[in-house]
């Protein structure tokens, strides 16, 4: 089957769960795990990228397009992830960020050079590859950071909080881009997040860390 | 004056100390520059070309080599369980004198060495030693192999030192949620935020390397030696003629070592370019890690090793009594050398220790005078004010200090305990300002805020609050001062013009005589000063804050 | 700012005082010894000696504390890597106008270094030949304890110690060593890389040469005057024809050489050579008793004799204690210390003094010696060869760097 599916899966530290999800999300599906800070949603992020502390004890497994990536380290499992800060590297121009994502068995300078116009096209940024990224404003630098993330050809997504750092009237735009993409692509996606609109726009089921529904309600 | 006063003073008097001496002692090359053939008589000398190339060598390889294996660990293992074994395993090896450390590797790898001992003859056949070149070699291996493991836990402290500020664990999720291994995504996006903070420690080792004494009186060749061992030995003759070629060579030295400096900056801007190049391509790198990892741990393991066991060797030596080859212990044991040596070890070890004390006390002084003056008067010290402070490191000790003595004997300082002590400062204060300032410039401001809301003057926030709770960063900067000044070699030899004998000169003097049995009392105790300062460091705060779990661990 | 200024008028003081005539600190008269003695209560000697080896160290100490004893005075030894730095110490401070109140109070000195010194005029004396002990030397028996390599010592450096260069071999090992120059190189070709000598200009490893040298000269007496421009080529070729057919089969092929007489002997007691030397008759059998040389190494000489020469202390011209530097030469000279330097358990040196004039008492000390397993007696020790004129010891030292001194 298609899409990610948690099965079962539980993270304990010190014997107390912290996290206990079992569900899967279809392609294109943006599933919200919502919750006050310190409730375990950064550490469900964690257990999925495959980045969690030793000191936890994780049980169930996750699957990819059927594929099981449970024990797969986080550059194998072909997760994509999209931080509350972009990590846009400094060091690097706009397009030399995209290309670092787009796959090596894209050969050539200019067939790469190409992907990474064709990517700033699609977020509006034509033109933009050799800039460097200190000089973008912040709703770019989120364009610029989410076309990384789906260049690198992802299976599924995880939010981190995307749209937290953002001023209030370029929330709603950057938001809608990244869930209009996120469609588009057809890739199943997880938003971590404790603000109700943006659950609410994500438009899927909303969960805490353990699985619980929480009611759509202010 | 003031006390405010004292302290706005105290940054430009650093300064001073700082730039002062460096600039004094290069003057000073003049004199004997300007009279004779000096530059006739280095030209003449047929071991120059051989000199030079060896400088450059020792010092680029031993470099490159140290600056690499460093990397390697980090963006191999941060993170992993056997990272901090390693990291132990090798910080204490920082404090471990360079002429220690050079003499117990000499042992360990000599055809005649514990190495050639334990295999013989049940594994080699050796009845008696091999006749292979292994030390003093005349490419200088036996040299960059020394220079790298005792360079190595330096610049392996420093990229720790660095790591935080370059936000190393989101860039490498990033990095790893890309698709990427560990070693390549460190390089490729840690290590340039990491490399502009490292940049002058980097130069400073390399400026060390090419130009250090002991290590290549020990370990180098000697047809010809180094330039730096060279000039040395020029200058030490009693025909006057010879501080001609001396300067000269000094002076032939300084531009070397400006030349390579120059060299790692265009190198630098080449491997940006190039790095840049790379990540366009979007290689992963992935099935680096598996060979990189163990490299890492196999090289930082053996490079502890090295010293680790070559000490040990010189301490069985120190108890020696007939040990002959191929015999893996002594036949006999004997207190015998330690006795002996007692009156002269106990003589060097007091004023080893007075002159750490005095130099390691005052750097302290006037760093916290310094950082407290920052905080005060709101100083932001810029990249000028750090230039100064590896001033005195990344000018070669070879090329200022002759010049420094002719001017101290002159003042009437030549050769008194202060005089040494003075100079010892100059070395020490980088060091120890270093190691304090990031702790802190770190140090919560919303403590202050609170203490200045309760009452407290500055004075007292600082004797109050500050120092008590920076205790164990402050007590560790004083024992990197201390273990500075314990191994300081030419500075003491030279300013104290022999008469100023420490545990670090007796035992480079002891070394040309190669008895490694009292070689083996000095460099044990030359190794143990610098540990109980660090033990000591470690447990007064535990000690004193046994109470306080907020303070555990508070770095 | 002010003691900068101050500074710059003594300087020009010092300076003009350069030209009228020198200005020479107040030092004591050696004539009048009690007034020598009364000025050296209290003082503290700096003695610049080379510290490389423990045992000298261990027997300066102890001189250190007679003299404490005896006469008030404290002796600090100054350890040196070699006996150049004192004499580049006393150099700098003169070139800094320190005319008085010099750091370096005595010595241990000779040949090339006592040359230097002695003829740039920053030595203090005579003073030798009016020491109390001076009439015990046995200057007929050992002209060398008056003529350091052919330079008179005219009172201006006093004898402590009398040296031969004897060579070391382990019999177990090499029961028949070789014992010409001719035979060494025949046994180094049989047997290579078991021998090699110190690093020219090491002291040892020049002496070394100047051995070889003898060898190589149909007329011995040549080596007396000083090595002219016309001769040195010719009288020299035959011993660098020998180094060259030497050289590729010594230890480590030539490519390395150990650093001076300790480190020599320790490849001896490593192992990796067979054949050592030493300036030092006792030598081997003091590191024997030490228990640092297997019992089976003996020491012989080359047919035809070898090198010998004596060690001396010097005072510099503008020491802060001379007075004490001379009770500390004098007191070398006392047979007790000497008895005690020649013990093979403390130092193994060879006395400088006649023992067979000296009173019943003293000459008893050296008598109860036991000179040790390894120690040639005085009759199988042979002649003690002439030092060659230092500018021999100059010239092959550094034509040796420009040959040998680069790997190719």
């Amino acid at each position: 089957m298609t899409g990610l599916v948690l099965d079962r899966l539980t993270v304990r530290r010190g014997g107390v769960p912290v996290v206990a999800l079992d569900l899967s999300v279809r392609p294109g599906e943006v599933l919200t795990v919502m919750g006050p800070s310190g409730s375990g949603k950064s550490t469900a992020l964690a257990a999925i990228l495959g980045t969690l502390d030793p000191s936890f004890e994780r049980t169930g497994s996750i699957r990819l397009d059927g594929i099981d990536v449970t024990d797969l380290p986080t550059r194998a499992r072909r997760i994509g992830l999209l931080f509350q800060d972009d990590v846009l590297f400094p060091h690097l121009s706009v397009g030399g960020n995209l290309a670092f994502a787009l796959p090596p068995e894209r050969r050539g300078r200019a067939a790469r050079r190409a992907a990474v116009e064709e990517a700033l096209d699609k977020a509006d940024l034509r033109g933009f590859a050799d800039r460097d990224p200190a000089t973008l404003s912040g709703g770019q630098r989120a364009r610029v950071a989410l076309m990384r993330t789906l260049l690198a050809e992802p299976r599924a997504l995880l939010l981190d909080e995307p749209f937290a750092r953002l001023d209030t009237d370029l929330r709603g735009r950057i938001r809608d881009f990244v869930l209009d993409r996120i469609r588009a692509e057809g890739l199943p996606a997880i938003l971590v997040t404790h603000d109700h609109e943006d659950a609410r726009a994500a438009g899927g089921r909303i969960v805490d860390p353990t699985g619980r529904p929480v009611p759509d309600a202010p | 004056m003031t006390q405010g006063g004292v302290l706005r003073a105290a940054p430009p008097l650093t300064a001073l100390l700082m730039a002062g001496p460096v600039l004094a002692g290069l003057g000073a090359l003049a004199i004997p520059l300007s009279d004779g053939d000096g530059l006739a008589r280095l030209l003449a000398w047929n071991g120059l070309s051989g000199a030079v190339r060896l400088s450059l060598v020792t010092g680029v390889v031993s470099t490159l080599v140290s600056l690499a294996l460093a990397l390697l660990i980090v963006a191999a293992l941060d993170g992993r369980r056997s990272f901090r074994l390693i990291t132990r395993a090798l910080s204490p090896l920082l404090s471990v004198p360079h002429a220690a450390a050079a003499l117990g590797l000499a042992f360990l790898i000599s055809p005649s060495g514990w190495i050639a001992r334990v295999l013989s003859p049940w594994a080699t056949g050796w009845q008696t030693p091999p006749d292979v070149l292994i030390l003093n070699d005349p490419a200088g291996l036996a040299l960059i192999l020394g220079l790298v493991v005792k360079e190595t836990p330096f610049l392996l402290l420093m990229i720790l030192a660095a790591l935080p500020q370059a936000d190393p664990a989101r860039r490498m999720t990033v990095a790893a949620s890309l698709g990427y291994g560990r070693f390549a995504g460190w390089a490729l996006t840690v290590l340039p935020a990491v490399w502009p903070q490292i940049r002058l420690p980097v130069c400073a080792v390399l400026a060390y390397a090419m130009t250090s004494v002991e290590m290549a009186l020990i370990l180098g060749p000697s047809l010809p030696p180094t330039l730096a061992v060279q000039i040395v030995t020029w200058s030490m003759q009693p025909d006057l003629a010879w501080r001609g070629p001396a300067a000269a060579g000094a002076v032939l030295q300084l531009g070397l070592v400006v030349a390579v400096l120059a060299v790692l900056w265009l190198g630098e801007r080449l491997v940006a370019v190039l790095g840049c190049r790379l990540a366009f391509t979007g290689r992963r790198g992935a099935r680096l890690d598996g060979i990189v990892a163990p490299l890492a741990v196999v090289l930082a393991a053996g490079s502890a090793a090295a010293v680790g066991l070559g000490l040990a060797g010189l301490g069985v030596w120190s108890v020696a009594g007939l040990w002959t080859f191929p015999d893996a212990l002594p036949a006999t044991f004997t207190t015998g050398t330690w006795e002996s040596a007692a009156p002269g070890l106990l003589a060097a070890s007091a004023r080893t220790v007075a002159l750490a004390a005095i130099s390691a006390g005052a750097a302290l002084a006037l760093t916290l005078a310094c950082l407290e003056a920052e905080v005060r008067f709101g100083l932001r010290p810029g990249h000028a004010a750090l230039w100064l402070l590896y001033l005195p490191l990344l000018v070669p000790q070879v090329v200022f200090l002759p010049g420094l003595h002719v001017l101290f004997v002159w003042l009437g300082f030549g050769g008194s305990l202060w005089a040494v002590a003075a100079v010892h400062v100059v070395f020490v204060l980088p060091y120890v300002f270093l190691s304090l300032a990031a702790p802190w410039r770190a140090w919560d401001a919303r403590i202050c805020v609170a203490g200045a809301a309760l009452g407290a003057g500055a004075d007292r926030v600082f004797w109050r609050l500050r120092l008590p709770m920076l205790l164990q960063p402050v007590l560790t900067a004083l024992a990197i001062g201390l273990a500075v000044s314990i191994g300081q070699y030419l500075p003491t030899l030279a300013i104290g013009g022999g008469r100023v004998t420490t545990l670090t000169t007796e035992a480079v003097a002891l070394s040309s005589g190669g008895n490694r049995r009292v070689i083996g009392t000095y460099a044990v105790m030359q190794t143990l000063l610098p540990a109980v300062g660090f033990a000591l460091a470690l447990a007064l705060p535990a000690l004193v804050f046994r109470n306080r779990r907020g303070m555990r661990g508070a770095t | 700012m002010r003691s900068a200024i101050s500074k710059l008028t003594a300087l020009a003081v010092i300076a003009i005082a350069a030209v009228a005539g020198p200005l020479r600190a107040e030092q004591p008269d050696p004539k009048n010894w009690p007034a020598v003695l009364e000025a050296a209560k209290g003082q503290t000697v700096y003695w610049h000696a080379w510290g490389g080896d423990p045992k000298i160290n261990a027997f300066i100490a102890w001189v250190g504390e007679q003299a404490e004893a005896r006469y008030g005075v404290t002796l600090e030894q100054v350890k040196l890597a070699s006996t150049a730095d004192a004499v580049a110490t006393v150099l700098a401070e003169r070139q800094a106008g320190q005319d008085a109140d010099g750091s370096v109070d005595l010595i241990w000195i000779n040949g090339e270094n006592f040359a230097g010194m002695k003829s740039e005029g920053v030595l203090f004396g005579p003073f030798a030949e009016s020491l109390p002990n001076w009439p015990l030397v046995d200057v007929a028996g050992k002209p060398a304890t008056v003529m350091d390599f052919t330079e008179p010592t005219e009172g201006y450096e006093s004898p402590w110690a009398m040296a031969q260069l004897v060579f070391e071999h382990d019999s177990a090992r090499l029961p028949d060593p070789p014992r010409s120059a001719k035979a060494l190189l025949d046994w180094a070709r049989a047997n290579p890389g078991r021998f090699t000598y110190p690093q020219p200009p090491d002291y040892l490893g020049t002496t070394f040469l100047k051995q070889a040298l003898y060898a190589h000269v149909a007329d011995p007496a040549l080596l007396q005057s000083p090595a002219d421009e016309a001769s040195y080529e010719a009288v020299t070729a035959p011993l660098w024809a020998w180094l060259d057919q030497l050289t590729p089969h010594l230890w480590r092929s030539g490519q390395a050489y150990p650093a001076n007489e300790p480190a020599l002997g320790q490849l001896l007691a490593d192992g990796e050579i067979d054949i050592s030397f030493a300036f030092n008759p006792g030598r081997a059998s003091a590191v024997i008793a030490a228990g640092e040389l297997p019992e089976t190494v003996r020491t012989f000489v080359w047919d035809g004799g070898t090198i010998g020469n004596a060690s001396f202390v010097a005072i510099p011209y503008n020491a802060a204690h001379a007075a004490g530097a001379m009770v500390i030469a004098n007191l070398l000279l006392d047979p007790e210390v000497q008895a005690r330097a020649q013990d093979p358990a403390v130092l193994g040196f060879q006395t400088v003094l006649d023992v067979a004039s000296l009173g019943e008492t003293d000459r008893a000390q050296f008598d109860a010696l036991d000179l040790g397993v390894a120690t040639l007696a005085p009759a199988d020790l042979g002649p003690a060869l002439l030092e060659p004129h230092a500018s021999w010891m100059t010239r092959i030292a550094e034509d040796w760097v420009s040959r040998y001194g680069v790997v190719q």
